[in-house]
């Protein structure tokens, strides 16, 4: 097992720092059914942590639990070294965690550029009355703002779309503005629920390039949930997988593919 | 061929955010605020300002006031013409009650007060949506109909439960009361016109105004980036409610001089405010403008035609007027669910192109 405040040093050779989230003994249920079970697991500064499993495992609640849309009945989150009170999800967003949804949850009427500034709300702080009159503070902090935003479009190359209405674009540009959306809040954590779902294998490509450059260029922490093995076992650093709301492997790509529950969760055991 | 933004360089992000990047439009926009402020006050008479500038102006800043909480921020509102109530009396209380101070401070105290109220009624809407919240806001409506017919003490007392604006002036010139010369009237509506719309622009064009449109495209996407839900449901209430107090202040001290609350602010102008913002564009500046012009200009002008122009009897155009006035409405949201505004923006992109295809 790892000590939980040293890092350790990956096979491409990127330190990887301390614990920067810590999920304790998670439980959530719905009435009856339990989606998540006691799940244990940590997601240190710098790296890549996969969550993987077949259907219906509960990976999807689990980052719901992260991001505050679900509160698990029993277990602790443990962020930056504290535990994490029962917060609302705006408050967790304010906190430095971004995400990106399943299925694309963008601001159809409102432009590419404008979808990306509001990744940068929780960073505005200026005064209605000094909005108002679009002097002073509002002025400057819209300006720092947009260059800011403008940084993470070109790094994204989407500059071509700029002023574009998010309705009209297609599925793979879609995921790439929620991405840069996401991006813009300059997040600690940044969790992606199945970020290649419904791509074609160039854009698969692109965007493990981006998620791959995203985490070294700006050190950004990623947790992400995705279907393809072949990208999860390329990108994540350590990755969790979970069936039936359970945890049964936790650790590098290599340790989850020769784990004889994770195979038997994926091929299904024979009853002989 | 005018109307190109090639050869139009923006250097910076100020430059690119601006209200109106394309010259020509910025020309334009210059243009019309020149006739209205040194053409029109010159030659308007009784006629002119009473039948259409005034109205016109004073449901623009109603419109802009809806827009950005329906529009906007997507919360729908049945409320209007409670919440103009509220504004006209908050400015009869305060012209009878500090009868030294200026009209134009009573005029914004009123926005402010209004805001107030909104912010009360804009509660609920954390917990209920659509439908449900329009209901929400048509109590309102009814309820400060009758909280302003039930208690004397906001009508002062008088006999007849009517609110009357006494005089007053503004540099000399009086703009309340039935001295009042057109051309004033008209005035003062237009610089509150002017700086409504210039705020509501700001508002609209930064923080707040994504703040208000994500919510409207998906409130759970909003809450996920970081908008506190509540916080900016209610600003966009408090917001939208000083524009309409503000416009309703001006119906009463303005423009009608005397009003019974229920004939005046009842439930139609609530429906009339909420038809100028669907017929204008929905989430659009330019949309209140064009919405408050059809729906003011169209009767006149169909009255002048019927009436003026083919000799019919009055009461026969006037119930021909509701049916085409209806018929125009269903159409729109047909044909054209975005509003004038839309058909403006679209006629703005083919001239951008013109005289080729494509």
């Amino acid at each position: 097992m790892l000590d939980a405040s040293e890092g350790y040093t990956t096979a491409d050779g990127r330190k990887i720092g301390g614990v920067l989230m810590e999920m304790q003994n998670i439980t959530l249920r719905f009435g009856g059914v339990v989606a998540i079970k006691d799940i244990s697991f940590d997601i240190r500064e710098g790296e890549i942590r996969a969550i993987i499993g077949p259907n219906g495992a509960g990976k999807s609640s689990m980052l719901n639990v992260i991001s505050g849309f679900y509160r698990p009945q029993e277990g602790a989150v443990i962020y930056k070294g504290r535990k994490r009170p029962a917060m609302k999800p705006y408050q967790v967003a304010q906190q430095g965690i971004a995400r990106t949804f399943q299925n694309i949850a963008l601001f159809e009427g409102m432009s590419v550029l404008d979808n990306v500034m509001t990744g940068r709300l929780t960073h505005m702080k200026s005064s209605l009355f000094s909005q108002a009159l679009w002097w002073g503070k509002a002025e400057a902090e819209e300006i720092a703002n947009r260059e800011l935003v403008e940084r993470v479009i070109d790094f994204l190359e989407i500059q071509h779309i700029r002023k574009t209405p998010v309705g009209r674009l297609p599925y793979g540009l879609k995921k790439r503005v929620e991405l840069a959306r996401a991006l813009a809040a300059e997040p600690s954590l940044l969790l992606l629920d199945e970020p290649m779902a419904g791509m074609n294998v160039e854009e698969k490509e692109d965007m493990s390039r981006f998620i791959l450059d995203v985490n070294d260029e700006f050190g950004t922490t990623i947790a992400l949930i995705e279907h393809d093995m072949g990208v999860v076992m390329d990108l994540s650093d350590r990755v969790v997988v979970m069936d039936y709301g359970k945890k049964i492997g936790d650790g590098t790509p290599d340790e989850v593919r020769n784990n004889q529950d994770v195979i038997d969760a994926y091929l299904g055991v024979s009853h002989d | 061929m005018l109307y190109r933004e090639a050869g139009d360089f923006n250097t910076s992000y100020k430059q690119d955010g601006q209200t109106f990047p394309i010259r020509f439009d910025r020309y334009r926009y210059y243009a019309v605020l020149a006739v209205a402020f040194g053409v029109i006050p010159f030659i308007i008479n009784d006629y002119w300002a009473n039948a259409v500038f005034v109205p016109f102006l004073i449901y623009a800043i109603a419109a802009i006031g809806l827009n950005i909480l329906t529009g906007y921020c997507g919360q729908v509102s049945l409320g209007t013409g409670g919440f103009m109530a509220v504004g006209a009396y908050a400015c009869y209380k305060l012209m009878t009650g500090f009868p030294d101070v200026s009209i134009v401070i009573h005029v914004i105290l009123s926005g402010g007060i209004t805001a107030a109220v909104g912010v009360l009624f804009g509660l609920p809407s954390l917990r209920i949506k659509g439908f449900y919240l329009a209901v929400a806001t048509l109590a309102a409506q009814f309820f400060l109909v009758w909280l302003f017919n039930k208690v004397p003490w906001f009508y002062n007392y008088s006999a007849s439960g009517q609110i009357n604006a006494p005089e007053r002036s503004v540099f000399g010139i009086i703009v309340t009361g039935p001295n009042t010369e057109a051309w004033a009237k008209y005035m003062i509506c237009l610089v509150f016109v002017v700086a409504c719309a210039w705020i509501a622009r700001n508002l609209t064009r930064g923080a707040s105004g994504r703040r208000w449109m994500a919510i409207r495209d998906m409130d759970i996407a909003a809450e996920i980036i970081g908008v506190n839900p509540l916080g900016a449901k209610l600003t966009a209430f408090a917001v939208s409610s000083f524009f309409i107090g503000i416009a309703g202040a001006l119906f009463f001290a303005v423009y009608l001089g005397a009003v019974e609350v229920g004939e005046a602010f009842g439930i139609n102008k609530s429906f009339l405010v909420l038809f100028m913002i669907i017929i204008g564009g929905l989430g659009s500046i330019f949309g209140s403008f064009a919405g408050a012009a059809f729906m003011v200009l169209l009767p006149v002008l169909l009255k002048n035609v019927l009436v003026g122009g083919l000799g019919w009897a009055t009461d026969l155009a006037a119930h021909l007027e509701f049916m085409i006035v209806g018929g125009l409405i269903v159409m729109f949201l047909i044909v054209e669910p975005h509003g004038l505004a839309q058909l403006w923006r679209l006629t703005k992109e083919k001239l951008r192109l013109w005289p080729f295809p494509h």
